[in-house]
This record gives C-alpha cells, structure tokens and sequence, in this order.
C-alpha cells in the first residue's frame, strides 16, 4: 500500500516531509538506505531539471524504516522496474495522474537484467572495448553475468551502469 | 542445416558427450572411415594467447579429415595488434572459414563470438573459464583407462584458475563419478564452479581436501595440473607449496596398482619423469587422444545432418 496516498500506514506525519505530485511515479516500501541508488538506477541525477522528492529511513509499518522516491513527470517502463526489483524486491510502484494513483504494481524479479549492470570481473569479455550489452541472469540471491559467470550476491547496486 | 557451438561442457547431456567419445573411438580404430570427408573445408584458427597441443592437434584433425586451416597468426602481428575488436575479428573470419576455433584471455570470449557469427565456433580456451575441447579428450582418456561410472577422481593443483579442471568437473556431473578437489586453500576451485557442481549433482559428489594422502587410496584417476609461479607473491611460498602437490614413486606406494594418472601438460615439476614409464602415466596418451576427439567434433559440428547436441541450436 502506497503511504502517499492511501495514508495506512498510519505515518501521515512524514508525509509532511516530502510533498505530492501531480503526475509521476512514487516508488514505496524502499529498503530504508537504497533511494540514491533507486535514483541512480533510473538515471536521475538532477541535472535534466527533473522534479524529485526523495525520503530517507523514514519509518514504516512494514519495516522499521523506509525510502520513498516520488519523480514528477516520469512513469517508469517495465524494464526499469525490473531492475528495480534487484535493490527493491519489496517496493511498490504507484503511477499518479492528476493527483490519483491510477496504477500500482508489486516489483517482479525479472529473469534476466540486460544494459544496466557493469560486470565488476577485469577478466570478463564485457570489461573490455567489445560491442556487447551486459547480460545478468537473476538468481534468488543474486546476479550472475551471462559472460563470464560470476555472481555477485553483495552490493548489486555498486553494479550499476551509469 | 544446423550448426552448433561448443562453449562450455555444461552445455552437454550425457548423451552429448556420449555421441563425441563413440565417434572418436571409431575414428580411433579405423582412421580411414573418414579420411577426405571434409575435403575443401576450411577451419579458421583464431589464438589470442600462445598455444601448442590445442593448436595443432585442431590442425591435425581438420588435414586427416580432408580439409585445411588458416589461421590468424600471432596477435602481435594481426589486426588485433590495431585495437580491433573480437566481435568484429570473427565476423571477418566467418567470410573466410567453415568453422571457427577461438582461444582467448577474457572470460566470456567464446560465448560473446559466438552471438556474431553463424558458423560453428569451438571454444579453446576463455580466460579461466573453460576449454570443453579438452574436456573431451580428458573424457574420452578417461573411458579408455577407468571408465566414466563407479569412478573416483583427485582433481589436484591449480583449481582456482585451471579451465581445464572447471570443465572437466561439469562434465563429469553427468556420470556416476566422487570427485575429490585437492588444492592449497589459495587455489581451491572459485566459488562460481562449487555452486554450479552443486547445482548439477546435488553435491553428493563433491569434496574438497588440502591434501593428497588422505584420499589417494581411494582414487581411480589422478588428474594434476600445474601450479604456476605467477599465482605466487613470492617465490618461497611458491616453492614450498607447489612441493606439497608432487607427485613421484614414493607418493605413489600408498596408491591403487590401477591408478591412472593424467595432466592437460605442459607440465614443470608436479610429475617426477619417473613416473613416465609406469602403468600410472596416461598423460602422454592423453595429448594424443587430442586428434580423434577432435576429429570427432570437428566431423559432427560440420556434418549437415548430425551436431553434438540431441536439441537444435541455441
């Protein structure tokens, strides 16, 4: 459940904190710490002027403490919460339009996570000057490259491609 | 007309390897059953680092079949020297080759070539990760002196960067093999491969030892590899723990009189030459085996109607 929006999780008093939007995407339920890297996996950084509200351990309900990254004028593709789900396998995606959350989506750990994670192996073929997209199977605790084979369980986020 | 790759032995059933050692055998007995059968065929050699036994047991399986190579020649003097990439190597490469043999230093070589070119591509070596090609010659020795089931095996040396080993162990998954890891703690098999084998057979097969004497009664097959001086920070270090994984006659006194012992060489000083002349020595056996196993494959992957595997391509 969305605590912009739908107020159960009884902690209207932060909500203060971070204001809502008109349209746009609010990502919920972030492990508490993992909202830059949510950032960062979308690309945003600020400097396309993009429109971001961002709470850190904020506290929850469902865990002790929460992030949760509201991005005005941005609904995310299913590609982007794909990879979501690696750093945010709890997060719920609510899509706003005109103030209403018209859609809200569970993240699902897809089975293969393609362009977005650099493999951290020197040795693997994808380091190196070739015209290859990184490829990562997901694992249920992990990634593996597609190339070389190595798994990264620790840390995916430091992966990211940027 | 199909064409399948070879990338890593894991991508073999039982059944897979099983087609590649029949045909090798026959190949073995009678020479002449497939002599000039790919006349005019042309496999492209491609070996991004040095090679011996694998470079020219390829090239001595294409010339018995018929056929010929062209090979890329030393990377110091091809294109590669300019920064060319590998993906655009290869698919120069196709246009001049029926198949292609690539050895590379990066992980993940093979795999990423393969996704280039149409033509069959064997693998001969990516980084640390796997060298199938020798895995079936490694098999095949192996049929021939122990037998693929009911078989116990020391897997010894460098198991952390040895590809050999790591395609090896894969395969051997498919049968009814103990496979007994035994290594410095420095050079135990990388994580990765632990947990594929595990994935593969349960684990029950698996164990990892630090030392040889414990279980060299029981073995069937000792398989060693070379520790390299270059995995060492010093030379001390090196010294005193290559000297642990020696083999030579007095090792052997506490091992089974049907011992098979085998090494992918080249070897340095892991096998003393005394061992040479004994019923134990397979490895030299084993280099040869290189040509039929690699006839075998090169005469399935280019027949139109046969291939390695029981499914179509990938």
């Amino acid at each position: 459940m969305s605590d912009e929006h739908d107020h159960h999780d009884g902690d209207a008093d932060h909500e203060l904190r971070v204001s809502k939007i008109r349209d746009g995407t609010v990502i919920d339920h972030v492990r508490g710490g993992q909202a830059l890297n949510v950032l960062a996996i979308l690309g945003i950084d600020g400097t396309n002027g993009e429109e971001v509200s961002v709470g850190m351990n904020v506290p929850s309900n469902r865990f002790a403490r929460k992030d949760i990254v509201k991005v005005e004028g941005r609904e995310l593709s299913q590609d982007e919460v794909d990879v979501l789900s690696l750093i945010a396998p709890d997060a719920t995606i609510n899509i706003v339009r005109n103030y209403d959350v018209v859609e809200k989506h569970r993240v699902e750990r897809p089975g293969v996570v393609e362009g977005v994670l650099s493999c951290p192996n020197a040795g693997c073929i994808t380091t190196g000057d070739e015209p290859v997209i990184s490829r990562f199977s997901v694992l249920e605790d992990g990634v593996r490259c597609s190339y070389c084979e190595t798994i990264v369980r620790d840390e995916i986020a430091s992966l990211i491609d940027t | 007309m199909r064409h399948d790759h070879l990338i890593t032995s894991k991508q073999l059933s039982r059944e897979d390897i099983e087609t590649v050692l029949d045909h090798a055998s026959e190949i073995d007995a009678d020479p002449s059953s497939v002599a000039g059968r790919h006349a005019e065929t042309l496999l492209g050699l491609l070996f991004f680092e040095p090679s011996t036994r694998t470079k020219m047991s390829f090239e001595t399986a294409m010339k018995r079949l018929g056929g010929d190579i062209v090979d890329m020649g030393p990377v110091d003097s091809s294109s590669v020297k300019k920064g060319e990439t590998l993906a655009d190597t290869v698919r120069v490469i196709e246009g001049y080759a029926d198949a292609l043999v690539v050895r590379h230093p990066k992980q993940g070589a093979a795999t990423m070539a393969s996704e280039f070119v149409d033509v069959p591509l064997l693998n001969a070596g990516d980084g640390a990760g796997h060298h199938p090609t020798q895995t079936m010659l490694d098999l095949y020795t192996i049929r021939e002196n122990a037998g693929l089931d009911d078989l116990t095996i020391g897997i010894m040396g460098d198991l952390k960067y040895g590809r050999t080993v790591h395609s090896l162990a894969y395969a051997l998954t498919n049968f009814e093999t103990q496979q007994h890891f035994i290594s410095p703690e420095s050079l135990q098999l990388p994580r990765e491969v632990v947990y594929d084998l595990h994935q593969q057979q349960d684990g029950a097969g698996i164990r990892e030892h630090d030392s040889l004497e414990e279980i060299l009664p029981s073995l069937d097959v000792l398989y060693v590899t070379r520790i390299q001086r270059e995995r060492f920070p010093d030379e001390n270090e090196y010294q005193k723990i290559a000297g642990e994984y020696q083999i030579d006659a007095d090792t052997l006194e506490a091992a089974s009189d049907d011992l098979t012992i085998m090494h992918p060489l080249p070897r340095v000083d892991e096998i003393a030459p005394e061992i040479d002349e004994t019923d134990h020595a397979a490895y030299f056996e084993q280099a040869h085996n290189g040509v039929p196993v690699r006839m075998a494959l090169l005469d399935l992957l280019l027949s139109d109607d046969k291939g390695i595997r029981g499914e179509a391509d990938e």
